[in-house]
Order: structure tokens, then C-alpha cells, then sequence
């Protein structure tokens, strides 16, 4: 999720709001957030990074409100003698590409230098996947000497100043950095690092880390800039390349391609338009609409695309064009989510509920029946928890925001909990739970089984109370069950029963341990029965 | 007037009639004479007052009593006490030995050294203590030892001569204790005037025996009971109301002709991700938004289905361009607990049978997310799935599901916004208004499943209309709750006294 704020002044230059554009703006996909005097704030989901910048989101909005619809286009320069990239082989197993652009007759002021560092970051996190597959550069052009190239060094080799730093090689900078130790992650195990360098061979950055503080900086005075990006997938390269320079260029920049030598040369930026295949009526048959070429070209422009059936050419700025349906969702925009009838077909199917669901609400109605409320806990339990009633072998999270860290591997720990929570409750306290537990099992498509379990707790109570539940229980269910002395971490030897039934230990009863009820927080006595439900389901 | 006074006494219980004859006496006297114990002497008045016979006075005091020192120290000497009177027999002593000799601990003997150079009863020079008061002074009370005398006595009552002494010994470690204590006295209303001090006999019967029913009388006369009075509170079995909740929503779907889904809460990142074209660099799929067990991995599907799926992710088919990276078996293989009952989606149409379609298949389940927990959050919810198998569905008929199944919820206006996720196209969000609170809810995402992900499942295109919005908003609406944690908190108390909802 990416939130993007907007001055409410910046954007009322170029589209004035009032309630009804306001409220169009959730319908583009990409819904409001917060609009107040000073700021409107949207949210742009991550199928449309062209639409964080506020030039991207006043192109689209524009053409989604009818004026300035089609496919926008915009003028390139032909590289000159000098404007070009080249990319060294030493590079090609690390960072392998780089597409580049040169804008011109930059005015910025501080306000355009936030908003295009701001874009930047934003893109790094979304598209670019915190600089993995894509980092970007922005360069003063008065401040190097083109042609650029596109290389490896090794670490010992790399000495420069980093933005807000004094001169440092190239491992103090992973080390101390701030950037550095961030970013550290993306070049390890590489015997050298990528770097960009002019003609004078003066380091301009160290992608995806970062820029030189003598180079790497634009500043209100820069009239012309030098961009790279650089990552892995020249695809996604040149769409975020093409997201940054058309933001540049509806600043009022004038953008020139570079020549990229590469194994494979190639000129970038690259503006040509995305060709998809239509068919009208897999569109109407997927929106349940009745729409004429004439129709579809129209909401086509509205979202900035232009329709020459069966083609739709699209922004080369647009990341999430992959398919036709892609083109559908466009339609159903420009053609109003606010404007589809719904409609029950009707189709006929035949409901079934989950055999599994009806014994569980019928095995919570006899308890209902018996006084007993029922509780609903989490389905993870705490390290100490799963310690102090000796869990074997448990199932840990990889990473927890929580106390919370293991799966729980019996309904008892968690209603321990619970009793311990209420110990001020007015007694007695009959509780049961229905849920899923966990154990480790091999050969199993996860690893893991889940079982539904149930469990019962009667405090204050004893043997005899939860003896007398089971036997109602299964006597309602038309079962038998036959008990057998069994020892259980927890419970009191010689209170405490194994539930056998067809000759299968399916659970245990017994009083709670003083020990156990002191370590938890209870202070009354507690008997519980606790089952496994799987065989009761294959019984029944 | 006396009929009046017929009626108040044949509505009188045993335990009023057991106290009218001593209404004349205190409360605490009532108490000795009845032989009742206080609990019941008040209930019995309380009874009477809502007959208006007496009109119960509750009044607050404050007891200025003695601490357990104070006790210790009435019964023997206060410690300056103690110091005098060796010092009157021996008049001039050492500090030291004025303290072994008295058997005063450290700070007794401090303070009591303390309080007498106050009162200039001694005085200490180079070490040793000099009697300075007349002997014959000693043998008055000090205002201290007044006090002591008098206690307990209720704070109004001291006269403003002991506040000195009151806060001096205040000061001192439990010599005094302040309690508050709360007395209840009554005054007889004119009725209660003219009952109390009776024996009243009455043949009324206080309750309906088996003897009584063997000998049934017509005229048996029964004592009239104050109907209106409370009784103590009592309270049921109760499923948990997030179990009612989803009972309700489960009705629904049921009777909207939909099949129910079951599923593990443990899955695959296969079916959790990789079927729902969820490109394996997808932040979702990072440790600090998703739980991954430890050390467990998994197995995968037949491999008709997994290579299809890993042609989606790396070039596409149906003309998609994929997600372009090369996609991982080992990614797919870790183990997750279910950040959407989508993954159940995601099996039931790889395991569909030809007859089966068109079909509609429902799940309402709990899903996890890596989140710390507080009043909007948790790292538990719960999800409303559907899908819907029709080579003839469309996003009109999508719209209409959602409408019919939130109308059934309660609420009859909905209105869909443009929304994005990896698995849908298109997709979009759902609002319900609030008809009370006349705002907008979010409830969370629909949409048609992409080719992508349903060609690899199904084995060739087809429409399938997905939804998995979230269930918590509308319980919360549903129980008026303002806290989300409180879904997940299991206050007995409250539980007890949750109130059903009936939609």
C-alpha cells in the first residue's frame, strides 16, 4: 500500500475539486484518503506506480474526467554525439542492466526536488522492490562528462564521498553508511561492486547503495539532469524509467533518449505504446455489458489508451497491462463502477453445508444445554506457555509482532488462559472451546496436521464433574467411551483418564494440578475433558 | 386505611415479620434480638421501605480508631511514656543508657526523645538526658495519652483540642487507624409506626407444598409477594457470539444454494500464493506480513498444475505476459498459516469435476497476518469467501451476489470501488452504508479470478467470480463494539450477558 499526499493548491493549478471530482477520485482506483483544506491524500495500489507522482495522477485524472483523453504523447530527442551508456561486461553478472535519459531545461524549486525524491523513494519500495530489481539514479548533467559507463569495480577500487559523508571505500560505506547497512544485503557475495562513471572517470554512484555527494544531488539550479536506472529485468527498467522522465517531462522538461551499448544496443527512453489484442465481445462478456467498438474506444481513451481493433495501444508507462483483462478493468472504470447493475443469475446448484460443521454445532448445543459457555481463542500460544506445560517438538513462527509464536498444539494451554483472565468472574465457570490443533505429521501436504479438538473446563470442579459432562455428552451423541488410568503432564495421577473409544485413545480427563492452577494465575480448582473430534466425525 | 394495612401485612415475609416486633430498637440491637445476621436485618428493611414503612438512612462516618501499635501502647505506655518514667526515677541519664535501660527500639526511642524536647519535659546536653519538668508534673497526662484514651470515636465527635496530638501520633507508625465506615439507621414512616412493636401472626402459607397439593384448599391464602422487587441474576450457556456470527453468515450462503469449502488453516504458499498468481518477490510473501513456520516444508500438487502455474509466473499463457523472473519450487514449498481462505478457493477449482461447474462454494474462516494487536488490529481475522464457476458469470452478477449476501446482513445499500489484487481483474472493493451511523464501511475485495490463475486450475478458461471481504467489521457492527480485540478477549462476564443478535 502506498499513500500519497498532495498540496490541495499544487493540485487545484491544474484540476479545481469540489464534491463530485472528489468523489470520482475513489472511482479511478485510487481512493481518497483525506481532502481537507491543505492536503488531499489518495491511496495508489501497486498495479499503477505511474499514478504516485502528482503529474502522473493529473494525467490520468484529467483523461478519466474527459478532457485530454487518448494516449498522451510525448516528444523525445534523438541521442547526440556524446549522450550515451555504455555497459562494461564486469557488470553483466552483478547488476546487469541500465536504461537511461537526459532531461533539459529543468526548472525546479523545492517543492519539484521533494516531489521527484519523494517518487523516487516510492518507486524504489514498490516497483523496485527496495532497489532490488530497481534502483534510481538522478544526476546534475552540469556537474559530469558524458558518455557515461556502466561497470564493476572491485571494492578495494571504489573510493568516493557518499551523499551526507566524507570520502570512504567502498566497504566503509556497507559498513557505516546508513544507506550502506540498509542496502548492504543486495551486493553481498559480489567480488565487485556496480558503479556509474563519466567521462573523466569520476564515480557518480554506487548502484543500488548510493550517489556520489559531488554528483548525486540535484539542487534548484540545475537546468539538466542524467538518470539511470538500474536492476535486473530490463522490462520493469524501462517502465520505471519511463514513469520518472514523463513526470519530468509534464514539469515542462525536454527529455533526450541515450544510446545504451549494451550486447544489445538499445535507445532509452523507449515511449512506444503496448499493443494488446481485444475482443469485443470477451469484454461485454465479462462485464455483462453490451458495448460497440465505438463505445469501447471511447472509455478506452478515457483511461489514456487509444483502441485500432482488435489492438489497444496503452501508456508505455503502465506496469499492469498483462492481458486482456487488464483492458477489461480499464473499461469497467472509464465505463463507472458506480454505473453496473448487479444482477442473480440464475444458475442451478444446491447448498451443502460441512458434515464436519454440523456435529461441531451440535456437540455445542448439547453443552449449551449443560450451562456451559462457549470461548473462541487464538490459534497461536505463547513461548512460555508452551514451556511451562512441556510442549514437545512445537511449531514456531518464523517471525512474530506478537508474544503469540507457536502453534497450539491443545485447547487446555489456551483455556488457562482464559480461566486465568476471569479469575474475578463469578463462579462456577463451565467453558468449552471447538477448534483446530496442531501437530507436526510427515508425508503430509503441509507437514502439519490439524485436528479439530474440543475442550471442556468445569472450575470450581472435580473428577466427578467432568466424568458426568463426558457421559452426557457422549450418551447424547449415542456414543460409548471407556476410561484408563494414564499419567498427563499437569493434571493429578490417579484423577486423570485416557478416553478410549473402538480401542483408540482419543483425549484424557482429569483434575488440573495445584502446581499447573498456581503457575497460571487460577485460584480454583479446575477439571477439564478434552478430545480429539476426527473419530467422532468418522463415527457419526 | 385498615384495609390498607391489610394488604402491607399479608405481603409481609417471614423475615419482616421476624423484625417488626423490635422496629423500635437500632439497627445493630435489631440484629442481637432476632438472632438474624446483618445482611438479612437490612434486607428485611429494604423490604419494608419499599412498602413504605420506613425510610432506610445511609450515612457515611469516619472512625478514628486505634492501629496496632496504638492497642500495644494503650494497654502498656507510650514509649515517651516509658522514657519518663525511668528518667524520673534516675533524673539525669546517658543517651546510651537511657536506651538499654528503657528496652525502647531505635525508633521509639527517637521519637520519644524527639517528643519530649518538645514538650520541654527534657533536655539533652553532651550526651546526656536532664530531666527539666517537676516530678510532680509527670504525673499528668500527656495530650497524647488523652487521645489514646477516647479512641474509637467517630471524626465529627473529636473536639478540635486533640487535632494536635491526632496528627503527632498520625505521624507515628500504626498508632492510629482511620476507617471508614458506612452505618445505616431508619426512621418509621406513620404505617410503620402503627405495625412496629406487633407479633403478627398469619396464616398465610409462604410457599406451595406437596402436602398442600395432596389436600388442596380453595381458600388457602398465599402471602402476597412485591412482584416488582429484583431477584438475584442468573445466566445461561451461550456459544461464543463471533460462533453466532458465523453461524448467521454461513445461514446465508447456504441459502443463497452455495456448497461449503473446509480447509486447513495450515497451508502451502502454493495454494496460498503461487496459484493465486502471486508473484514470488510479492511483499506479502516477506516473513514481517505473513506467518512462515519454522524448518516444515511442504509438498506440491501433481505436476500438470505446478508447471502450469510456474508458465504463468515466468512467461504467461492466454496471451499474459506473466511476471517475467523465474519462479521457485522451494518458495512455493514453504509452509504459511492462511493469509486469505482464497488459498480454499484456489483448491476447490483444482479439484472440480466437469459436472461440477457451474458451481458456488462458500468458506467462512479464520485467516493470520504478522500484525501487532491493538483496537483496529490483530494477527487473527475472519473472511467471507465465495466463488462462483459459470462459463456465463459476469461482474454484473458479482455485484449481485455481494448485494444479496450484505442485504441479507442488513445492509441494503452497497456501493464498489476499483480495487487491486494479484489474483482478480477486474477487481474491486466493497462499501456498505451503515444505516445508523450513515457512513461508509469498508468491507474488503472481490473480483473476477485472472486467467492466470484459473486456466492452470481448471485446466481451461473460465469465468470464476471470487469475493473474500472480512467478517470482523460486520460482527463488530453487528455487537456494537468499538474495540477489535474484543472479538478475541473472552470476558466470561460479558459473554454471560451478550445479547443475541437475530437477523
Amino acid at each position: 500500500m502506498t499513500n500519497v499526499r498532495f498540496q490541495r493548491s499544487e493540485f487545484e493549478k491544474h484540476i479545481k475539486l469540489d464534491e463530485k471530482i472528489l468523489e470520482k477520485i475513489s472511482l479511478l482506483g485510487t481512493p481518497l484518503e483525506n481532502a481537507d483544506k491543505n492536503e488531499i491524500e489518495i491511496e495508489v495500489f501497486p498495479n499503477r506506480p505511474d499514478l504516485i507522482s502528482l503529474e502522473g495522477f493529473v494525467r490520468a485524472l484529467k483523461s478519466f474526467l474527459g478532457k485530454d483523453t487518448g494516449l498522451k504523447k510525448y516528444k523525445l530527442k534523438k541521442p547526440e554525439k556524446d549522450e550515451k551508456v555504455v555497459i562494461d561486461k564486469e557488470v553483466k553478472t552483478i547488476r546487469p542492466y541500465t536504461v537511461c535519459a537526459i532531461a533539459k531545461n529543468l526548472s525546479l524549486d523545492n517543492a519539484r526536488i521533494k516531489s521527484i525524491i519523494d517518487l523516487q523513494e516510492k518507486l524504489h519500495i514498490t516497483l523496485g522492490r527496495n532497489r532490488k530489481k530497481a534502483a534510481i539514479g538522478i544526476y546534475p548533467l552540469e556537474k559530469i562528462r558524458l558518455p557515461i559507463r556502466y561497470t564493476a569495480l572491485k571494492p578495494g577500487e571504489i573510493r568516493f564521498a557518499p551523499l551526507d559523508s566524507g570520502e570512504m571505500t567502498a566497504s566503509q560505506i556497507l559498513k557505516k553508511h546508513p544507506a550502506g547497512k540498509k542496502y548492504s544485503d543486495l551486493l553481498k557475495g559480489c567480488q565487485k561492486y556496480p558503479v556509474f562513471l563519466d567521462a573523466d572517470s569520476k564515480i557518480l554512484s554506487m548502484p543500488p547503495i548510493i550517489n556520489s555527494s559531488e554528483t548525486g544531488r540535484i539542487t534548484e539550479e540545475t537546468k539538466s539532469a542524467f538518470i539511470e536506472c538500474s536492476g535486473h529485468d530490463l522490462e520493469l527498467l524501462k517502465k520505471t524509467l519511463n514513469i520518472i522522465i514523463t513526470t519530468l517531462a509534464d514539469m515542462g522538461a525536454s527529455i533526450h533518449q541515450m544510446s545504451i551499448q549494451d550486447s544489445k544496443p538499445i535507445v532509452t527512453p523507449d515511449l512506444s505504446p503496448e499493443k494488446t489484442r481485444i475482443s469485443i465481445e470477451n469484454i461485454n462478456k465479462l462485464l455483462g455489458l453490451h458495448l460497440n467498438q465505438k463505445d469501447i474506444s471511447v472509455l478506452l481513451e478515457k483511461m489514456g489508451h487509444e483502441l485500432k481493433y482488435p489492438y489497444v495501444y496503452s501508456p508505455a508507462w503502465r506496469t499492469d497491462i498483462l492481458h486482456e483483462v487488464d483492458i477489461a478493468e480499464d473499461i469497467a472504470i472509464a465505463y463507472g463502477y458506480d454505473k453496473f447493475k448487479s444482477e442473480i443469475p440464475n444458475i442451478p446448484t444446491s447448498a451443502e453445508e460441512l458434515k464436519t460443521e454440523k456435529i461441531k454445532a451440535r456437540i455445542a448445543e448439547i453443552l449449551i444445554g449443560l450451562n456451559m459457555n462457549e470461548i473462541s481463542t487464538y490459534h497461536l500460544i505463547k513461548s512460555e506457555e508452551a514451556k511451562l506445560m512441556k510442549v514437545e517438538k512445537p511449531l514456531e513462527i518464523l517471525d512474530s509482532k506478537t508474544d503469540y509464536k507457536i502453534l497450539r498444539p491443545n485447547l487446555f494451554i489456551p483455556a488457562l488462559r482464559i480461566l486465568s483472565e476471569n479469575v474475578d468472574t463469578e463462579y462456577p465457570q463451565k467453558i468449552f472451546e471447538i477448534g483446530p490443533v496442531f501437530h507436526a505429521k510427515e508425508k503430509s501436504e503441509t507437514g502439519i496436521k490439524e485436528n479439530d479438538s474440543l475442550l471442556i473446563g468445569i472450575t470450581p470442579g472435580n473428577f466427578t464433574d467432568a466424568k458426568q459432562h463426558l457421559d452426557y455428552l457422549f450418551s447424547s451423541l449415542g456414543l460409548d467411551y471407556q476410561l484408563k488410568e494414564k499419567v498427563r503432564h499437569g493434571l493429578i495421577e490417579g484423577r486423570t483418564g485416557e478416553i478410549i473409544m473402538n480401542d483408540k485413545p482419543i483425549g484424557y480427563l482429569g483434575e488440573v494440578h495445584p502446581l499447573t492452577l498456581n503457575k497460571s494465575g487460577l485460584k480454583m480448582p479446575l477439571a477439564v475433558v478434552e478430545i480429539s473430534l476426527q473419530e467422532i466425525y468418522d463415527l457419526i | 386505611m385498615e384495609h390498607e394495612m391489610h394488604k402491607i401485612t399479608d405481603s409481609l415475609s417471614p423475615l419482616e415479620i421476624k423484625i417488626i416486633p423490635f422496629l423500635g430498637l437500632k439497627v445493630e440491637e435489631i440484629v442481637k434480638k432476632t438472632g438474624l445476621d446483618m445482611v438479612s436485618v437490612l434486607r428485611a428493611l429494604r423490604f419494608l421501605e419499599n412498602k413504605g414503612l420506613l425510610k432506610l438512612k445511609q450515612e457515611k462516618e469516619t472512625i478514628i480508631d486505634l492501629g496496632v501499635n496504638g492497642i500495644y501502647y494503650k494497654k502498656n505506655h507510650l514509649p515517651e511514656r516509658t522514657l519518663l518514667l525511668l528518667l524520673s526515677s534516675k533524673n539525669i541519664l546517658s543517651l546510651e543508657e537511657a536506651k538499654n535501660l528503657s528496652k525502647l527500639s531505635d525508633n521509639e526511642f527517637k521519637v520519644s526523645l524527639g517528643v519530649l524536647k518538645r514538650k520541654e519535659f527534657i533536655e539533652i546536653k553532651s550526651g546526656k538526658i536532664f530531666l527539666k519538668i517537676a516530678k510532680g508534673g509527670l504525673a499528668e497526662k500527656t495530650s497524647e495519652e488523652k487521645l489514646i484514651d477516647i479512641l474509637p470515636i467517630e471524626k465529627s465527635r473529636l473536639s478540635r483540642d486533640h487535632d494536635a496530638a491526632l496528627q503527632e501520633l498520625r505521624n507515628r507508625k500504626d498508632i492510629i487507624e482511620i476507617k471508614e465506615q458506612s452505618s445505616v439507621s431508619f426512621e418509621l414512616t406513620e404505617d410503620g409506626k402503627k405495625i412496629s412493636g406487633k407479633e403478627i401472626k398469619s396464616d398465610l402459607a409462604e410457599e406451595v407444598t406437596t402436602e398442600m397439593i395432596k389436600n388442596p384448599l380453595k381458600k388457602q391464602r398465599f402471602r402476597k409477594y412485591d412482584i416488582g422487587s429484583a431477584v438475584p441474576r442468573i445466566s445461561g450457556g451461550k456459544r461464543h457470539f463471533v460462533n453466532q456470527s458465523i453461524q448467521q453468515g454461513r445461514r446465508i450462503w447456504l441459502d443463497l444454494g452455495f456448497k461449503e469449502m473446509s480447509g486447513g488453516l495450515v497451508q502451502t504458499s502454493f495454494w496460498n500464493f503461487d496459484a493465486l498468481f502471486t508473484a514470488q518477490d510479492h511483499p506479502v510473501r516477506e516473513m514481517q506480513d505473513t506467518f512462515f513456520i519454522k524448518k516444515i516444508h511442504g509438498s506440491l500438487p501433481e505436476k500438470k498444475i505446478l508447471d502450469a502455474v510456474k508458465k504463468a509466473h515466468e512467461s504467461g499463457l492466454d496471451s499474459s505476459k506473466g511476471w517475467r523472473y523465474k519462479w521457485e519450487e522451494n518458495d512455493a514449498r514453504r509452509i504459511v498459516l492462511r493469509t486469505h481462505t482464497t488459498a480454499l478457493s484456489a483448491k476447490k477449482l483444482s479439484e472440480l469435476k466437469e459436472d461440477e461447474i457451474p458451481g458456488k462454494y462458500f468458506a467462512i474462516g479464520k485467516c493470520f497476518r504478522n500484525e501487532t494487536v491493538d483496537w483496529s488490529h490483530g494477527f487473527e481475522f475472519n473472511q467471507s469467501e465465495g466463488i462462483v464457476i459459470d462459463p456465463d458469470a459476469n461482474f454484473r452478477h458479482l455485484l449481485g451476489y455481494l448485494k444479496e449476501f450484505y442485504r441479507k446482513m442488513g445492509f441494503e445499500k452497497i456501493r464498489i470501488t476499483p480495487a487491486y489484487f494479484p489474483y482478480t481483474e477486474p477487481s474491486l472493493e466493497i462499501h456498505a452504508f451503515h444505516p445508523e451511523k450513515k457512513n461508509w464501511l469498508e468491507l474488503g475485495g472481490a473480483g473476477i479470478f485472472r486467467p492466470e490463475v484459473t486456466i492452470p486450475l481448471l485446466g481451461k478458461p473460465c469465468t470464476v467470480l471470487a469475493w473474500g471481504p472480512g467478517f470482523d467489521r460486520l460482527m463488530m457492527e453487528a455487537h456494537k463494539i468499538k474495540d477489535l480485540r474484543e472479538l478475541y478477549k473472552n470476558d466470561l462476564k460479558r459473554l454471560r450477558e451478550k445479547k443475541a443478535v437475530i437477523k
